[in-house]
């Protein structure tokens, strides 16, 4: 899987917000259908990361970005449809966010604001996506009922059924697992085995044996630079390159 | 003295004493405070009730002021307060309202949307009788609306013009952040954000906000007896719609310091009936605002 087709290239990518700088120049590659795990503390720049990949870090007037980020190798400061690009690339926040919609709408959100009106499609949409996301037998019969008033598991696979929902190529999870319990992260990380078979999965975790788990290649990132980033049972294993991998990765430091 | 050790943990010492004293007190003063807050509302209705029964009835309502005031309805000037606050609220609501809109949800937070916010706090505190000369120099004379309706009514949206911006901005600052991350995540455009989720949850405070400057501008006299109110207008009876733009027109807040200070020998019980007809449309315009938000604040979804 290593050697996998490049899907996302990231290039000497620098964030500042209002002067202060949050990655100082990092460069990596994402392969395509492999899990790509994103460690390291709080604060060491790993969700504004993501937000630079679907260009919501736009929304944030006092960020400045600079470097490149290519997509299939297309820059993604280019793009012309940039509403395109963020349905490329779905995203799940850390807490999960339950639109105040009722369920189904949660999930046809999206396709809605693509365009797409046809009742049909949209319920072949929902069905798949909550399906996809293990939450379907649970919500099947209450699919009008509100989004917001489900359990906190079940809101955060709703949430990834919604960026599921525009067919992304890319899902970044970031932190899903703080606010759930563990069998519902159990459910959820088998629901990331099986839709790795289709698409790219970027993880960002602060639990360092879940990206052992689930991911192929990882990426420690430390105070916006890039410590080490290499096959997962190379970052796991006795002899990684640094120093600081072996200690982090064994709850000596951080 | 007998040792016994279970009794022992749970005496009263002096200090629970102290303790529950100025509990007690607290919860007494804390309670007066709010029953003498609704003393007053219950005693002036009360007054005005009593004092104003003579002459309340539906016909003081839709009749005209008859023998120069002293006797007759208030029909011109219910109407009147009506037309302008009508007016007022059309220009006012829907500038406010999309400017704030603007103003939090696309303007950049930068020292220009800095300046507006503390410009529009401070225009929010304004008193009436400012507005009253604004209104008198810049629609009455420099746009040339003369003592009308339409200078009135306009003096009245830009006195509630302020408002109205701070209120919607706060009902909209109470939709949750991470709802617009997550429509954007999704590739939602702001329009698309605005219109699928930040303004269903925000709708209920910002309609509560307008409609509170409903019963403001209703009550106002200043601003309205400098741009186009006047002592006295001849109308038709019933008529709902008796003055034009550029007309000046009657007003009940006006009326009610006209019968009350400049004529004399009015049947004691008229100026209390036109208070009751002024505080009765007031405070329905109030319980609308307030049956509104609750109704819409149970269909608020998190």
């Amino acid at each position: 899987m290593s050697a996998g087709i490049k899907t996302l290239e990231v290039e000497d990518l620098r964030l500042t917000y209002s002067g202060r700088e949050v990655l100082h120049g990092i460069s990596f590659d994402i392969h395509r259908n492999e899990i790509f795990g994103i460690i390291g503390p709080a604060q060491s720049g790993k969700s504004s990361l993501l937000s630079c990949f679907n260009r919501t870090i736009d929304f944030n007037a006092d960020a400045v970005v600079s470097g490149t980020i290519r997509l299939d190798g297309e820059d993604i400061r280019r793009v012309r449809d940039v509403y395109g690009l963020r349905r490329k690339i779905g995203m799940v926040a850390p807490l999960p966010v339950g639109l105040p919609l009722s369920i189904y709408d949660n999930v046809a959100f999206a396709p809605r604001a693509s365009g797409l009106k046809s009742k049909a499609a949209l319920d072949d949409i929902v069905e798949r996506c909550l399906r996809q996301a293990a939450l379907w037998d649970e919500v099947k019969d209450r699919l009008k009922n509100l989004g917001t008033a489900l359990s906190g598991g079940q809101q955060q696979r709703l949430t990834i059924a919604r960026a599921l929902s525009h067919e992304p190529e890319i899902l970044c999870l970031d932190e899903f697992s703080i606010a759930i319990d563990p069998v519902t992260t159990m459910r959820i990380e088998d629901v990331l085995k099986e839709l790795r078979q289709h698409i790219t999965i970027v993880l960002v975790t602060n639990l360092v044996q879940q990206a052992r788990r689930l991911t192929d290649r990882t990426m420690f990132l430390w105070e916006g630079r890039i410590v080490e980033l290499d096959t997962t049972e190379v970052i796991f294993s006795e002899t990684p390159a640094e120093h600081r991998t072996y200690e982090y990765v064994r709850g000596i430091f951080g | 003295m007998s040792p016994d050790p279970v009794a022992a943990r749970f005496t009263k010492t002096a200090n629970v004493a102290r303790k529950e004293r100025s509990e007690t007190f607290a919860r007494w003063i804390f309670m007066f405070m709010s029953v003498a807050m609704i003393v007053p509302l219950v005693a002036i209705i009360t007054y005005l009730l009593v004092r104003a029964a003579p002459s309340l009835s539906w016909e003081f309502l839709v009749d005209v002021p008859r023998k120069g005031m002293r006797e007759g309805g208030i029909w011109p000037a219910f109407v009147g307060t009506l037309n302008l606050v009508g007016l007022s609220l059309a220009v006012s609501a829907p500038i406010g309202v999309l400017a704030a809109i603007y103003l939090h949800e696309y303007a950049r937070d930068n020292w220009f949307n800095r300046v507006i916010h503390l410009a529009v706090i401070n225009l929010a505190g304004v008193p009436s009788i400012v507005h009253a000369l604004f209104g008198l120099g810049a629609f009455v004379y420099a746009a040339k609306f003369g003592y009308s309706v339409l200078a009135a009514s306009l003096t009245l949206a830009i006195m509630t013009l302020p408002v109205i911006i701070a209120s919607t901005r706060e009902a909209l600052a109470s939709v949750p952040m991470s709802f617009r991350v997550a429509c954007w995540n999704v590739g939602a455009s702001r329009w698309q954000t605005i219109q699928g989720v930040v303004l269903p949850n925000s709708i209920s405070g910002i309609l509560t906000g307008v409609i509170l400057q409903v019963s403001r501008a209703a009550g106002e006299t200043a601003p309205i007896m400098f741009t186009g109110a006047v002592f006295f207008k001849s109308v038709q009876r019933g008529d709902l719609f008796p003055f034009g733009l550029t007309d000046q027109c009657m007003a009940l807040s006006m009326h009610l310091y006209t019968v009350s200070t400049q004529v004399p020998n009015v049947r004691e019980s008229i100026p209390y009936a036109t208070a009751i007809v002024l505080l009765g449309s007031v405070l329905m315009v109030n319980a609308t605002a307030i049956a509104l938000r609750v109704w819409l604040r149970h269909r608020k979804k998190w």
